[in-house]
């Protein structure tokens, strides 16, 4: 498997940036659990089974949203997009279309790497090599 | 636009990300702390207090037959090192020149980070204590002969491990003790570096700003860095030949087990 989430060289990425990366290879991953559990689940007959399935497919939805928590909280402008997208009533695609305006189109709500713009973005230097 | 002003300053964006990789560079390796204890955040500039999940009684009541008490918090600090720079470099920054003068700027980026150190092991008088102070573990010195800090610093794991404190264990030295580390060779030849990592099993780190040395347990949960608006540059004004520009944090710290650490005189 080695360190496929980066797409630099890690050792010339920060810290946060790191993190982020792995979060973000996280919910992939959780995303792809979903979809494999919810396939299985089509197909099986066996109650039993089923009922197990479901019951692990449920902590795929636990984990998925507790990493899309962490990098929206990390993100604000990603955060400030989801916010105009997620859990809202009428056409999916006209909320995405006016969240991106709203934000970015209002100066930004953030800059890279999920810190605020003008944060240079150092987080924990814990594990770090010089 | 957020509260740094960055976009009033005459500076161009690839100035900006000069003096943000300046900084970052400068910073990076002098803060200490960051490497040693445990670091939340950033939670915004607007994040004002750490919860202490402690409450003092009230003495009185609005009215009969109602007790009140009050939350305590650990307010967050705001740090902030000024500088200022010469419009004319920056305009040769614009210009392709790798050899800026930015002196100002790795002068400021030093202070600060000397002083979440300080904070940090030494404490911040009337804001936030800090891990030396905090620390039951007293008595203990280093020694000015680096030949003998092996002793201490054994001693040092020692008492935690006494203390149930699990490892690895990390070590903070100041500037001069950190060069007396690095130089050093023990009697049969063996760099004095090495044999500390061993003993800790974890970092041994330069720590400016840190009088003498403090052995800290790795293990987390112990030590709590909360940042609020991490390091950024922001912009305060400028005439027609400088820019006048800041490096800033909120951050609050708290020791929550006081015997993880000791400190070495």
């Amino acid at each position: 498997m080695g360190f496929d989430q980066y797409h630099e060289p890690p050792e010339e990425l920060p810290p946060a940036t790191r993190t982020f990366a792995r979060l973000c290879a996280s919910l992939t991953e959780e995303a792809e659990a979903i979809g494999w559990y919810e396939q299985r689940i089509a197909v099986e007959t066996d109650p039993e089974a089923l009922a197990v399935m479901r019951d692990a497919q449920g902590e795929e939805f636990k984990h998925f949203s507790m990493d899309l928590e962490f990098l929206l909280r990390r993100s604000p402008a990603w955060r400030e997009i989801a916010e105009g997208v997620l859990f809202q009533a009428g056409d999916i695609v006209e909320h995405g279309e006016e969240a991106e305006s709203d934000t970015f189109d209002s100066g930004g709500a953030d800059g890279e790497a999920g810190y605020p713009a003008g944060s240079l973005g150092i987080g924990s230097l814990k594990g770090a090599l010089r | 636009m957020n509260h740094l002003l960055r976009s009033l300053a005459p500076i161009s964006d690839s100035g900006w990300k000069e003096l943000d990789d300046e900084a970052r560079e400068r910073l990076a390796p002098a803060l200490a702390a960051r490497r040693l204890v445990d670091f939340s955040g950033p939670h915004g500039w607007d994040y004002s207090a750490t919860n202490l999940g402690r409450a003092a009684a009230l003495k009185s009541a609005p009215c009969d037959g109602v007790t009140g008490s009050q939350r305590r918090v650990l307010p967050l600090v705001e740090a902030r090192a000024s500088f200022q720079l010469s419009l004319s470099e920056l305009r040769d920054i614009d210009r392709g020149a790798d050899d800026a003068d930015l002196a100002p700027l790795d002068k400021a980026a030093h202070q600060i980070a000397v002083a979440e150190n300080k904070a940090v092991f030494h404490g911040w008088k009337g804001a936030m204590e800090g891990i030396a102070e905090a620390s039951p573990h007293k008595g203990l010195t280093l020694g000015s002969k680096p030949d003998a800090y092996r002793r201490p610093v054994a001693a040092a794991v020692e008492r935690l491990l006494q203390s149930g404190i699990s490892g690895p264990y990390g070590l903070a030295l100041g500037g001069e003790e950190y060069q007396r580390v690095v130089e050093g060779a023990e009697h049969g030849g063996y760099p004095l570096f090495e044999h500390l990592h061993k003993i800790l099993d974890g970092p041994i780190v330069w720590a400016p700003g840190v009088g003498g040395a403090v052995v800290v347990s790795l293990r987390g949960g112990d030590f709590a860095f909360e940042s609020g608006q991490d390091l950024s540059i922001g912009y305060e004004t400028h005439d027609a030949e400088t820019v006048s520009l800041y490096l800033e944090e909120s951050f609050s710290f708290h020791v929550a087990t006081p015997e993880a650490a000791v400190p070495l005189a």
